[in-house]
């Protein structure tokens, strides 16, 4: 008895559990290839760092000393000093809090819209892509016109008409912006839903939804990384585009874009005021672009040469 | 060839029937409405209603939107609700100064970034490239009324050189003082919509420098910016055109923000005005006109492209079978 050999799954499982290095590389994760290529390029590495530092300041904003919203006319435009790194504005509000604030928003905004946008977006264009036929047919016109729709256009005129809030400027923003990426998830769809192994997993009874999230949303998840990054770009961009013409959040809360409307005001005699938060915006959009950029080389090597 | 313009024409009608719907609908469920500027607490129910109905408002919002139609396909656009004036005239009246700042601006990205764009796929990886590829993503990622104000504080407020708002200095009206006026404007338009010209024709270029015709040109001993001015420039204009009307898009919204910021008075800044003020005949005739300009421009940039381009033409007759 105590001799007899258990066989038991271990038993075969041993010789696979030693990993050999074979020199070639079976299993690249979208995440090794994203890293791979942030540590090559120095713009990317830049980005990074200045996103992490910038998300990571807009957090810890509350254990800034002042008020973001405080008035103190004692201290109007103050001028930048060790007790105000960039001073304060016409209500003698410390700007830097503010600008803290405000990138909160700016940052809670194009974060949100993004997240919808690609929900939607990517929902849409799987469904599209894999039931196809008429429905495609359908849903790909609707997608149409919503990528000809004047979209700034009507962005400004729905604003003006809704209380603005952080909810309506999602709302809003991902409203016009999940036509391209329902067209981009649905092309790759299109290509997946033929492929070998998918017809296989059909043939051995899974369901439309378990193939749609299994197999095919892992493999579109790099075009729809890049559409992200790219899109908490453009959503900060126009976000900041709707509060300048005054139609983001209300007084007296601050985005980076109503920031820069309130110093449009004193742009002549305090062209200080405008200069942070739109430096602010141009980073951090700029990083958002960068990066969107890298990861596109990253993961999509057959379009970039 | 004639019906693929059909089938566009046909598509082109669609898109404006859908915005006009869109943006009704968008109008229509905005609390509160013009009446609000004519109805006071101290009038009586009937007055009330007297001035709902000479506005039009005691009619349900199908029935308006229908009316509106009709009218709109006759070539009547309504009355400003505000102004008491034709809605279309008055934004017709202020057409061309947008379309004179809309053109030059266009006008000035072309210019700039067709050869710059050359250049940088031509220098691929030298300093020079990385220069101007910096230069094009600072310019997608400044908003482009950041760029305006920044300008207005450095020609404006330290160097004194340019006037920072209007289109004409009081009392005169010259050339050369409308051109003073339009600088600020024009550069910041240009700005946004030259980063995407230049980053696609630098990949363009990039992509035709590995053709084969320029190996020959390359081997006959031609100079390498006669390869590039005289062959790589023709083929990377074609998908220029498609992206000039793409750019409509932005030049039409982004006219919108320009206009407001350096008080051109334009169709934009009067659109602005019309917001603020409810007046839904200007506003509806404002998104009919410029969602028509913008729609006009995909659709001529596509007719010129299949023209342009007979690779195009040949493969969609492929495609019909013929």
């Amino acid at each position: 008895m105590e001799n007899k050999v258990v066989i038991n799954e271990n038993s075969f499982r041993r010789m696979e559990k030693k990993e050999k290095d074979l020199g070639v590389v079976y299993r690249r994760s979208i995440w090794k290839d994203i890293k791979k290529e942030i540590k090559a390029n120095k713009m990317a590495i830049a980005a990074c760092v200045f996103l992490a530092v910038i998300i990571v300041a807009c957090l810890l904003a509350p254990l800034s000393p002042y008020d973001p919203n405080a008035l103190s006319l004692a201290d109007k435009f103050a001028e930048p000093s060790l007790k105000h790194p960039f001073g304060c504005d016409e209500f003698g509000r410390d700007y830097f809090t503010r600008a803290l604030y405000g990138g909160r928003v700016s940052l809670l905004v194009g974060f949100s819209a993004m997240l919808v946008t690609v929900f939607i977006g990517t929902t849409i264009g799987i469904f599209s892509g894999y039931i196809g036929g008429k429905l495609d047919m359908l849903l790909m016109r609707f997608t149409d016109i919503f990528l000809a729709l004047p979209s700034m256009l009507l962005m400004v005129v729905l604003n003006s008409f809704l209380k603005p809030s952080i909810t309506t400027l999602v709302a809003v923003l991902s409203l016009f912006s999940w036509a391209s990426v329902a067209r981009i998830t649905r092309a790759e769809t299109m290509s997946l839903k033929e492929r070998d192994y998918v017809i296989a997993s059909r043939n051995l009874g899974a369901g439309s939804v378990q193939i749609a999230v299994k197999h095919i949303l892992p493999n579109i998840l790099g075009p729809v990384i890049v559409a992200a990054s790219l899109g908490v770009a453009s959503a900060i961009l126009t976000e900041s585009s709707l509060s300048f013409l005054g139609l983001g959040i209300s007084v007296p809360n601050a985005s980076w874009g109503s920031m820069l409307q309130g110093a449009q005001a004193f742009i002549l005699d305090r062209p200080i005021l405008a200069v942070y938060p739109g430096v602010l915006i141009l980073l951090t959009v700029l990083s958002f672009n960068v990066l969107g950029d890298v990861l596109r080389s990253a993961l999509e090597p057959k379009i970039v040469k | 060839m004639i019906k693929i313009i059909l089938k566009k024409v046909a598509q082109v009608m669609v898109v404006m029937l859908l915005i006009s719907i869109f943006s009704f609908a968008i109008i229509e469920l905005a609390p509160g409405d013009i009446s609000a500027m004519y109805i006071t607490a101290d009038m009586s129910a009937e007055e009330q209603a007297m001035v709902m109905e000479k506005l039009g408002l005691n009619k349900s919002p199908v029935e308006r939107y229908w009316e509106w139609l009709k009218e709109a396909l006759h070539g009547n656009w309504g009355y400003s609700l505000s102004y008491k004036l034709p809605a279309m005239g008055m934004l017709t009246k202020r057409l061309p100064s947008t379309i004179l700042l809309m053109g030059t601006s266009l006008l000035v990205s072309l210019c700039l970034s067709i050869p710059l764009g050359l250049i940088a796929g031509y220098k691929k990886n030298t300093w020079i490239d990385n220069a101007i590829s910096g230069f094009a993503y600072f310019g997608m990622s400044i908003p482009s009324f950041y760029f305006g104000m920044l300008m207005i504080i450095l020609f404006t407020a330290i160097l004194h050189w340019l006037p920072s708002s209007g289109m004409h200095s009081f009392g005169v009206n010259t050339p050369l003082d409308t051109a003073k006026h339009m600088i600020m404007p024009v550069m910041t338009m240009a700005l946004s919509s030259m980063a995407s010209k230049v980053r696609y024709v630098r990949a363009n270029t990039i992509g035709q420098l590995s053709e084969e015709y320029v190996l020959a040109a390359k081997a006959k001993g031609t100079s390498g910016m006669t390869i590039l001015f005289r062959h790589v420039l023709k083929n990377t204009l074609l998908p220029i055109i498609t992206i000039v009307g793409m750019n409509m898009a932005s030049l039409v919204c982004g006219s919108f923000i320009i206009e407001s910021l350096f008080g051109w008075p334009g169709i934009g800044s009067f659109a602005m005005e019309a917001i603020g003020k409810q007046d839904y005949t200007i506003i509806m005739a404002y998104i009919m006109l410029s969602g028509f300009i913008l729609v006009m421009g995909n659709f001529v940039a596509d007719i010129l492209y299949s023209f342009a381009d007979p690779r195009i033409k040949r493969g969609i007759d492929v495609a019909n079978g013929k």
